[in-house]
């Protein structure tokens, strides 16, 4: 084991499987050991996530009521899907959310993590204060903002007393009801990616800034050249994980307007919900549940192959 | 003219802008705080005046009796002690879990590992809503459906905490634990001597996202729980207020205002470990 210290300063550097040979007795009880470290951690993911996962498509392809018979579909589950215009119109209204939350949370985020620079006093206090509707339970953040549009509630009252005019019914409506789910979410959400953000920001070094600045590089430019390669692993993991939550959005739906009116806020996962435990049909929740999750890993992949062209790895 | 001569010239054109950037600042963060601050207000007013004109924050008399009344309109005692629980026993597993297992990835060679380890992240892409059909039927046969074990264990081996974990043990210098080996330390007493001490601020991390993640959890309880009076959490137990006739709004507010209130006191008490968490477990995405 010695010998480690001299040849290699971190695990990382440790090709897999290219050991030297004389370390195969120590190979071995490693082995034994790495046994126990991992039988917690694997058993439970074995359980609890991947044989779920493998289930998920076997209960897809059934009629699967939560009581009595179950009989096998084959496919027909995700081609009702397809034919079901209340399941398009889902799918629809998640893309517009996600269309509307993912740019918007990015830019509001990167903005003031860039507004809430080293320079700014106090700026740990609004790291901490963007941060607590991240951390507080989204129903009750949702509640709040249920008040808050409701006719007569804050925004309304405001724009009663101010300028005497009635705000629109947001929750309502079905034209404002979608954005006032995004501002909602938006609100609760963008606190997480701008402490990604600043943390980024906090790792630029000073000194190639002041630098830049002295060759008469104006804000914009050491923006672009200087600060925007160093963070864009940081954008990318942002974008990467907002994308796959916000297809999973759920509760500000679910409690604000309970996907109305009509359909027209309802989200794939709440349709999972109401076929599972409304309409007491497994079968056809796990088939949206498994449209869900093709789409997600088709968008992760879809960004995994654009990074290339744009993230920076080695700044 | 050069920057030099600007920087000096506009030294004072910047203090003002750096102060109009400053009380910009603070209406902004007065506006996010809005809803809040509402919420907060609607909570200590009596029922027929939750709907009063904009300008008035508060109503003819402030009610601190919402409080004990939101407790008195349903079970929020209960609720309080059901999601505590089940946010700390859940948080105690994960750590275990997950700390040994990032353990196992970062610091020992094993036939598999790289592979292993690959089938490990790729579970992260899982969504919980592809999950929740199988997780119900599982839970059904199991026989733990409506029990504070269905709300532990299906979510408590996510991958996230080896993830994490393993990410800042790379990052510990491997002659601390080599010398340790030498010494005749196995890897269990390196794990638990050297490794976990050193790993406090990462763990730190992880209890708070962890604790958070149970302590807000909102659609698995909404399945698995049936007698909410029971077995409910807070999150549930919120969720009652919807749907009644004429919402009694300002008891809502005040039971939102408590279940806000141990997650705002983590975030104040570790807002350091926080940051620099987010650093050192490349959640920075570095």
């Amino acid at each position: 084991m010695a010998t480690d210290t001299t040849t290699v300063t971190s695990p990382r550097d440790v090709p897999p499987g290219k050991a030297p040979a004389g370390r195969r007795p120590a190979l071995r009880r490693d082995g034994r050991s790495a046994g126990v470290f991992l039988a917690p951690g694997l058993a439970g993911l074995a359980l609890f996530t991947l044989f779920p996962t493998a289930m998920a498509l076997g209960i897809s392809l059934f009629d699967w009521p939560v009581f009595g018979e179950r009989s096998f579909l084959g496919l027909d589950n995700y081609s009702h899907l397809l034919h079901d215009p209340v399941f398009r119109r889902v799918v629809l209204n998640t893309a517009l959310f996600v269309v509307l939350y993912v740019p918007l949370n990015v830019v509001v985020s990167l903005g003031l993590a860039v507004w809430l620079g080293p320079k700014i006093k106090g700026r740990q206090a609004f790291r901490v204060l963007f941060f607590i509707p991240v951390m507080t339970p989204m129903v009750a953040n949702v509640m709040v903002w249920r008040l808050l549009f409701q006719p007569d509630g804050l925004i309304d009252s405001g724009l009663q007393t101010w300028f005497g005019v009635h705000a629109p019914n947001f929750l309502g409506s079905s034209s404002w009801a979608m954005p006032a789910i995004v501002a909602m979410s938006i609100w609760q959400g963008f606190g997480y990616n701008f402490l990604v953000f600043s943390a980024a920001l906090d790792q630029v070094p000073q000194s190639q800034l002041e630098s830049a600045q002295i060759d008469g590089a104006g804000a914009l430019h050491r923006f672009r050249y200087v600060v925007w390669p160093m963070i864009t692993p940081s954008i990318f993991f942002a974008t990467t994980m907002t994308l796959i939550t916000s297809f999973q959005v759920f509760a500000q739906p679910f409690i604000l307007t309970q996907g109305g009116p009509g359909v027209s806020t309802q989200t794939i996962v709440m349709y999972v919900y109401n076929q599972g435990w409304q309409f007491l049909n497994m079968g056809l929740a796990a088939a949206a549940g498994w449209v869900l999750f093709v789409i997600i890993m088709g968008l992760s992949a879809i960004q995994f192959i654009g990074q290339k062209r744009w993230v920076h790895h080695d700044v | 003219m050069t920057s030099k001569e600007a920087s000096d010239t506009n030294s004072f054109a910047r203090k003002a802008r750096s102060g109009i950037s400053h009380t910009l600042l603070i209406i902004v963060a007065i506006v996010f705080l809005g809803p809040l601050l509402y919420a907060v207000s609607t909570s200590l007013k009596p029922a027929d005046e939750v709907f009063t004109p904009a300008p008035h924050l508060f109503g003819s008399e402030i009610r601190w009796q919402n409080y004990a009344d939101a407790f008195k309109f349903a079970p929020f005692g209960r609720y309080f002690l059901n999601s505590l629980f089940v946010a700390v026993v859940g948080t105690l597993v994960v750590l275990a879990a997950s700390s040994l297992s990032a353990y196992a990835f970062a610091r020992l060679r094993f036939w598999g590992r790289d592979q292993l380890f690959v089938v490990f992240l790729g579970t992260l892409m899982v969504p919980q809503e592809v999950l929740i059909v199988p997780m119900y039927w599982l839970m059904q046969s199991l026989g733990w459906v409506d029990s504070y074990w269905a709300l532990i264990f299906p979510w408590a081996f996510t991958a996230f905490g080896t993830f994490l974990l393993r990410q800042f043990f790379l990052t510990v210098p491997a002659e601390l634990e080599e010398a340790a080996r030498v010494d005749g330390c196995g890897p269990f007493g390196s794990f638990f001597r050297i490794m976990l001490p050193l790993a406090r601020p990462a763990l730190a991390v992880l209890t708070v996202f962890t604790f958070i993640s149970f302590w807000g959890s909102f659609l698995w309880p909404l399945v698995i729980i049936n007698s909410v009076e029971d077995k409910g959490t807070v999150p549930l137990g919120l969720a009652q207020f919807i749907g009644q006739q004429g919402t009694q709004w300002n008891l809502m507010m005040a039971a939102s205002i408590l279940a806000m209130l141990p997650t705002v006191l983590l975030v104040i008490l570790l807002q350091k470990h926080l940051v620099r968490g987010l650093l050192v477990t490349g959640l920075g995405g570095r």
